[in-house]
């Protein structure tokens, strides 16, 4: 079978067709989806892209998190089904109350776009098990409100759970507590980070390695690892 | 015609970018009364009739899930003025 993977438009997404092309190069199939309506279309998996939804008003992602497919969203949640949310969909995920913690203003009140580094801290993950856990990964960063918080008790619950999914390293480019980058829920399907994989998966469009200009293709891992989850579950 | 205001604070403990923006900035003109400065929002709910007590606890419903997020924001105050 292909993998087919739905890609949810919202009004002020900018990497829903990043997301698709992605999904592609992986060997999946995208599937356009629309904020507004009600149906999956029958997808295996879910990606919810980067962007400014409804131009971050309220909170970044809280009035898509309100959207009429987000009931279906989150029903495909609770039963398993694999849900990566990048940037603005992780901003999303945290507003649909799908992932804990929040998101908020970076510490230095900037934009930041830079290849960022990131380590792998849970392999355990339906997007994340094509790398290997203590990974180091350079992928795209560009986010206003990307500071990662929780109280302290929740923060010590994701560390000693393990949610945490990736970390920061190098440089912490938006204040995030404890240089989160990204978390799970418990179940492993729902995935959040604010740096952006679909960026990273062609040479000469990804960020630069030591080996060559643009050649990196560490975001490529997070597609093929969802696909190989659902072809594996439907086998 | 009445109108409801929520007010929305981010977290005590939590570091507020704006806020802290704006004091730095009081600081540089030499405005030194304000120790700190902190950013919060402000709704105003309108009404078409009379604020009853089903109308008022919409409100407080609204303001607990949608216009804040509790993670991030406390309410702090909800009040009807006319």
């Amino acid at each position: 079978m292909t993998a087919r993977i739905g890609v949810i438009t919202f009004p002020g997404s900018l990497d829903d067709r990043d997301a698709q092309r992605a999904i592609r190069l992986a060997g999946g199939e995208p599937v356009a989806l629309w904020h507004g309506s009600h149906d999956l279309e029958g997808v295996d998996a879910l990606v919810l892209p980067g962007g400014f939804s409804y131009g971050d008003y309220l909170r970044a992602g809280a009035i898509a998190a309100l959207a009429p497919i987000m009931a279906e969203v989150k029903d495909a949640a609770a039963k398993g089904m694999p849900i990566l949310g990048i940037c603005n969909g992780f901003q999303m995920l945290v507003e649909a109350h799908l992932l804990p913690g929040g998101l908020i203003r970076n510490a230095h009140q900037q934009f930041i776009r830079r290849d960022q580094r990131l380590r792998v801290e849970n392999n355990d993950t339906a997007w994340t098990s094509d790398f290997a856990t203590g990974q180091e990964i350079i992928i795209p960063l560009k986010n206003a409100d990307g500071g990662y918080i929780a109280s302290e008790s929740e923060l010590d619950r994701l560390e000693g759970e393990g949610l945490v999914a990736f970390r920061y390293l190098g440089v912490n480019p938006n204040g995030s507590l404890r240089d989160i980058a990204g978390i799970t829920n418990e179940h492993g399907n729902v995935v959040g980070l604010m740096p952006h994989p679909e960026h990273a998966v062609e040479p000469g469009f990804g960020p630069d390695t030591p080996a060559a200009t643009r050649s990196g293709v560490d975001g490529l891992p997070f597609f093929t690892a969802a696909i190989a989850a659902v072809v594996g579950a439907a086998a | 015609m009445p109108t409801i205001v929520v007010d929305v604070m981010p977290k005590a403990e939590l570091l507020d970018p704006q806020g802290k923006a704006v004091t730095g900035a009081l600081s540089r003109l030499g405005v030194d009364a304000f120790s700190a400065v902190r950013i919060g929002k402000r709704f105003e709910l309108t009404v078409e009739g009379e604020v009853d007590d089903e109308v008022l606890a919409t409100a407080r419903k609204v303001a607990d899930e949608i216009l804040s997020n509790s993670v991030i924001e406390d309410v702090v105050g909800i009040e009807v003025v006319e």
